[in-house]
């Protein structure tokens, strides 16, 4: 079975914003569950609060999901053109970002929030033109 | 319970917005003197590290992580979205202020999109309360 270019090219965007989704939101609960990292430092100093992100098992899944997307970024760059992927992906990964923050972290995503989602989408495309 | 940031959290917000855009600029640099690396010439990445700009463009991306990481520790990530946005802004205003580049009109346009995001988002909480959610994760990750 063959996929035309479109799809092709439209599959590794879709799939570089899902893995740089995963990652954030992995990275942002993992600094939830941890707490203010300012706190950690006062109490166990600058050492033990590096020490304290990089044991924590979702902070850690999430940076090699951040690493994927680092290379995964590369590969859609060669079946891409950068005027169509870059938008793209940052549009794609802020809208996913916006969701998954409000159903997998619970965030309190209100009107202000979403209003603010949707300026930076269209502004990341305007600023790409 | 509205969260106030305090001015070093400000500090940090205005990090992110700025050691981004500032380190891939200098890694831009750094890369032009370096040469155009395809599989052919692997060894070109080796001697990119001993290029200053890419140094301190890594430096720089490295703060970002940091700072990106510390505020996720007290804010939400769709708080500290916009200003990682912000950093497209800096790119763009550099690109007019400091290489005289030209902007049309469409760019104006999303500076001030992103802008206003920014106070947006800035205006509300910059944090969802879950004590519940809290006290399970706090027994769990320390």
């Amino acid at each position: 079975m063959t996929f035309s270019p479109v799809v092709h090219v439209w599959s590794a965007i879709m799939f570089v914003a899902a893995l740089a989704v995963i990652g954030e939101v992995m990275i942002a609960s993992g600094m939830r569950q941890l707490g203010d990292l300012d706190d950690i430092r006062e109490s166990r100093g600058l050492g033990g609060a590096i020490a304290a992100v990089l044991t924590n098992a979702r902070f850690v899944i999430g940076a090699l999901c951040m690493a994927l997307n680092f290379f995964s970024m590369l590969f859609a760059l060669s079946i891409a053109n950068l005027s169509l992927a870059g938008p793209a992906i940052a549009a794609l990964t802020y809208v996913g970002n916006a969701v998954a923050a409000k159903f997998f972290l619970r965030e309190r995503v209100d009107r202000r929030r979403w209003l603010a989602t949707m300026c930076v989408v269209v502004g990341v495309i305007l600023l790409a033109r | 319970m509205k969260h106030v940031l305090k001015p070093s959290q400000y500090a940090i917000l205005v990090a992110i917005m700025l050691s981004a855009s500032v380190g891939d600029s200098f890694l831009k640099r750094g890369m032009d003197q370096v040469g155009a690396v395809n599989v052919h010439h692997l060894g070109l990445l080796w001697h990119a590290l001993f290029n200053p700009y890419v140094d301190i463009g890594i430096v720089l991306l490295i703060g970002f992580f940091a700072t990106y990481t510390t505020a996720l520790s007290w804010a939400d990530l769709t708080f500290v979205m916009p200003a990682t946005a912000f950093g497209y802004v800096v790119i763009a205003l550099m690109g007019r202020f400091w290489l005289h580049e030209q902007l049309s009109l469409s760019r104006w346009m999303g500076i001030l999109l992103i802008v206003g995001a920014v106070g947006f988002v800035a205006g509300g909480p910059s944090r969802t309360e879950h004590p519940e959610l809290d006290q399970m994760d706090a027994g769990a990750g320390r």
